[in-house]
C-alpha cells in the first residue's frame, strides 16, 4: 500500500475521516457506515485506505483510551460493533489485499476447562480492528484444535485466555505440543488472562504476556514486525 | 421475613464472612475443567468438610457452592437441568453446618454472558435465570442472597430482581472493581453504592479484586460515597496470585489478612471476609484481629493523591468540541 500522507488529502476529506474515528469511538455503527459509504461513493476513496485512515486510526485511540483507564469494556465493545458494521461493506472489496498489507493472522481461544471468554473475544475484535485475519474458536479448546487451526489457517500467531488458576497451567501443554510438532518457530504464541503474570508466561514458554486486549494489539503488531524482519 | 443479617450486624456490630470456596475444592481435588457444583451431590462431604473449616473458624457467615449455579453457567457442564437441585444441595449442607446460630449467604454469580445491547443476554432471560438459582438456595434454607463477582449493573439489576421474584428473602449485592478502581464494565464504587441503595439493598461492598490494598481503596470510596443507613461488606482475595516453580499460589499470609481485616474495620466496613486463595487459617487469623481492639492508627494503605484512570486525552476533548460544533449545526 501506498503510504497516504493524510494532511495531503482535501479538508473535507480529512473531516470526514476523523468524524469517522470520532463516531467510531463512540459506538456509532448507523454513522460510521453512513461515513464509509460516503468515502467509497463520492470521494472514490479505496477500501484499504478507508480502513486504515477512518477505522484502524480511530480503534487504535479506543485502544489507547481502553488502555489508560478512560474506557471500559461496554464502550470497546460498541466501538467494536460499528466497526463490524462498516466492515461488512468493505470486507468484499478487501479481497485484493497484498501481501504486504496483511498484518497477519491470529488463532485465538480460551483453553481447556475454562469458559471465559469476554476478554478473549475483545482481544479478537480489537485485532480485527488493527487489522489483523482472527479466527475464534470459543471456549473450552484443547490443544489439538489449536493446532489444526494453526495448520488450516496457516496463523502466525496464537493468542490463550484462561481465566482460572486451575485452567492456565494448559497453555504449557499446548506450546509443548507446538514444539513436538515443529509449529512453534513460526508461531507467536500471546497469552492473557487475569491470573497471569509475566514470570508465568516465561515459564512456559510464550513469547509474551498481554495484560489487556491493548497490550495484545501493540504484542501482536511489534512481533510481526520482528517475525517478518527475519 | 425478618433480615437476620442486619439482625446480627446490629448485635454484633462487626460481622466475619468466609473465604474462598474455588481455590479449596480445587486443594480436595477438583480438576480441570470439572464442575464445583456438582460436588454439591458427588462431593458433598468435601463441600461440608470446607464449610465446617470455616465455620470452626469463626466465620458468622457460610456461603454456599453455587456461584456458578444459574443455567448459563452450568450448561457449560450440561447441568443446566439440574439448577434447583444443586442449588438446593449446597443450601441444605451449608444450613446443616451453619447450625441456627451461624447464618448462610446463597452465593449467586454472573451468568458469564453479556447482555443486551452489548451481548445476546436480554434482561428477562438473565432476570428468570436468577430466580430459578435463588429458588432452589431458598429452599435448601439459605438466610440470604450474596449476588457477587458482578462488574454490569444491569446484570446486578437482574439478579435482584429475579431473587425477589423466587423469595423475599434479602439480597446483598458485592461487585468486584479490578479494572483502575472499576469494575470490567466501568462501574465505579461510588455508583455501585448508590444505584443499589435506588434498588433497596442495605448491604453493598466488594470482592474478589486485585489484593487487600485496593480493595481498601474502593471500600474508602464507598464509604464516602454511601447514603444513609448502607451497611459495607468486603471480600478480598488473600494478596495475588504469584506463580512459582509451576504452582499457583495467594501472596496474602493470614497475617496480611488479618490487618486487612482490621483496616476494613477502620475504614467502616462492617461485613468482612475473604475471596480466592483464603482458608480457614486465613479467616481463623482474622477472626483473632476482630475479636480484639481496633487500630489505634490508621494510614491508608494505597497512594491516596493517585488519580485512578488518566486525564482526558486530546482526542476527548476534540471529541467533544465536536459534538458541540455539530449540535449547533
Amino acid at each position: 500500500m501506498n503510504k497516504i500522507d493524510f494532511d495531503s488529502l482535501p479538508e473535507a476529506l480529512q473531516d470526514l475521516y476523523v468524524t469517522m474515528q470520532d463516531d467510531l469511538y463512540d459506538g456509532m455503527k448507523d454513522e460510521v457506515v453512513q461515513a464509509t459509504v460516503e468515502a467509497l461513493e463520492q470521494w472514490g476513496q479505496e477500501p484499504a485506505d478507508i480502513l486504515q485512515l477512518g477505522l484502524v486510526a480511530g480503534m487504535d485511540i479506543v485502544g489507547e483510551d481502553f488502555r489508560d483507564g478512560i474506557l471500559f469494556v461496554p464502550e470497546v465493545l460498541l466501538a467494536a460493533k460499528a466497526m463490524k458494521g462498516a466492515m461488512e461493506i468493505l470486507r468484499p472489496l478487501l479481497t485484493e489485499v497484498k501481501d504486504a498489507d496483511r498484518q497477519g493472522t491470529v488463532v485465538i481461544g480460551t483453553v481447556k476447562g475454562d469458559i471465559h471468554d469476554i476478554g478473549k473475544n475483545l482481544v479478537g475484535m480489537m485485532l480485527e480492528g488493527a487489522g489483523f485475519e482472527v479466527v475464534n474458536l470459543g471456549i473450552n479448546v484443547d490443544a489439538d484444535q489449536f493446532l489444526a487451526a494453526i495448520r488450516e489457517h496457516n496463523a502466525d500467531i496464537l493468542g490463550m485466555s484462561a481465566l482460572l488458576t486451575t485452567t492456565m497451567p494448559y497453555m504449557r501443554t499446548v506450546i509443548q505440543r507446538l514444539q513436538e510438532e515443529g509449529l512453534r518457530e513460526r508461531t507467536i504464541v500471546l497469552v492473557g488472562g487475569a491470573p497471569l503474570t509475566s514470570a508465568f508466561a516465561e515459564d512456559i514458554g510464550a513469547d509474551r504476556y498481554c495484560e489487556d486486549a491493548a497490550v495484545a494489539v501493540e504484542a501482536a503488531k511489534v512481533l510481526m514486525q520482528i517475525k517478518r524482519g527475519r | 421475613m425478618t433480615d437476620r443479617l442486619l439482625d446480627l450486624i446490629q448485635r454484633k456490630g462487626l460481622v466475619l464472612g468466609d473465604g474462598a470456596m474455588g481455590t479449596m475444592l480445587q486443594l480436595a481435588g477438583l480438576t480441570d475443567g470439572g464442575s464445583p457444583e456438582l460436588w454439591n451431590v458427588t462431593h458433598s462431604e468435601a463441600v461440608r468438610a470446607i464449610y465446617q473449616g470455616y465455620a470452626d473458624a469463626g466465620s458468622d457467615i457460610i456461603t454456599t457452592n453455587t456461584f456458578g449455579g444459574t443455567r448459563y453457567r452450568l450448561k457449560l457442564h450440561r447441568l443446566q437441568e439440574r439448577v434447583f437441585e444443586l442449588n438446593q444441595a449446597a443450601a441444605a449442607l451449608a444450613r446443616d453446618v451453619a447450625g441456627a446460630d451461624k447464618l448462610v449467604a446463597g452465593s449467586v454469580g454472573p451468568t458469564g454472558e453479556l447482555m443486551e445491547p452489548l451481548g445476546p443476554l436480554t434482561m428477562d432471560e438473565a432476570r428468570a435465570a436468577f430466580a430459578e438459582q435463588a429458588a432452589g438456595l431458598a429452599a435448601g434454607g439459605v438466610d440470604f442472597f450474596l449476588v457477587e463477582t458482578m462488574s454490569s449493573l444491569d446484570e446486578v439489576q437482574a439478579a435482584v430482581e429475579g431473587a425477589r421474584q423466587a423469595s423475599d428473602l434479602p439480597v446483598v449485592v458485592t461487585m468486584t472493581f479490578d479494572t483502575n478502581y472499576r469494575t470490567m464494565m466501568g462501574v465505579t464504587p461510588a455508583q455501585a453504592v448508590q444505584t443499589l441503595h435506588g434498588w433497596g439493598v442495605a448491604v453493598i461492598g466488594a470482592n474478589c479484586g486485585n489484593g487487600p490494598a485496593e480493595i481498601e481503596r474502593i471500600m474508602t470510596e464507598m464509604a464516602q460515597a454511601k447514603p444513609e443507613g448502607v451497611v459495607l461488606m468486603a471480600q478480598s482475595n488473600a494478596g495475588l496470585p504469584r506463580w512459582h516453580d509451576g504452582e499457583i499460589s495467594y501472596d496474602g499470609t493470614p497475617e496480611v489478612m488479618a490487618g486487612y481485616a482490621q483496616r476494613m474495620r477502620t475504614v467502616g466496613v462492617q461485613v468482612i471476609g475473604a475471596c480466592c486463595g483464603s482458608t480457614p487459617q486465613h479467616l481463623a487469623a482474622m477472626r483473632r484481629a476482630l475479636d480484639g481492639p481496633p487500630l489505634d492508627h490508621y494510614e491508608p494503605a494505597f497512594d491516596v493523591s493517585a488519580v485512578p484512570g488518566k486525564p482526558a486525552s486530546d482526542s476527548t476533548v476534540r471529541r467533544a468540541a465536536r459534538r458541540a460544533h455539530r449540535a449547533e449545526g
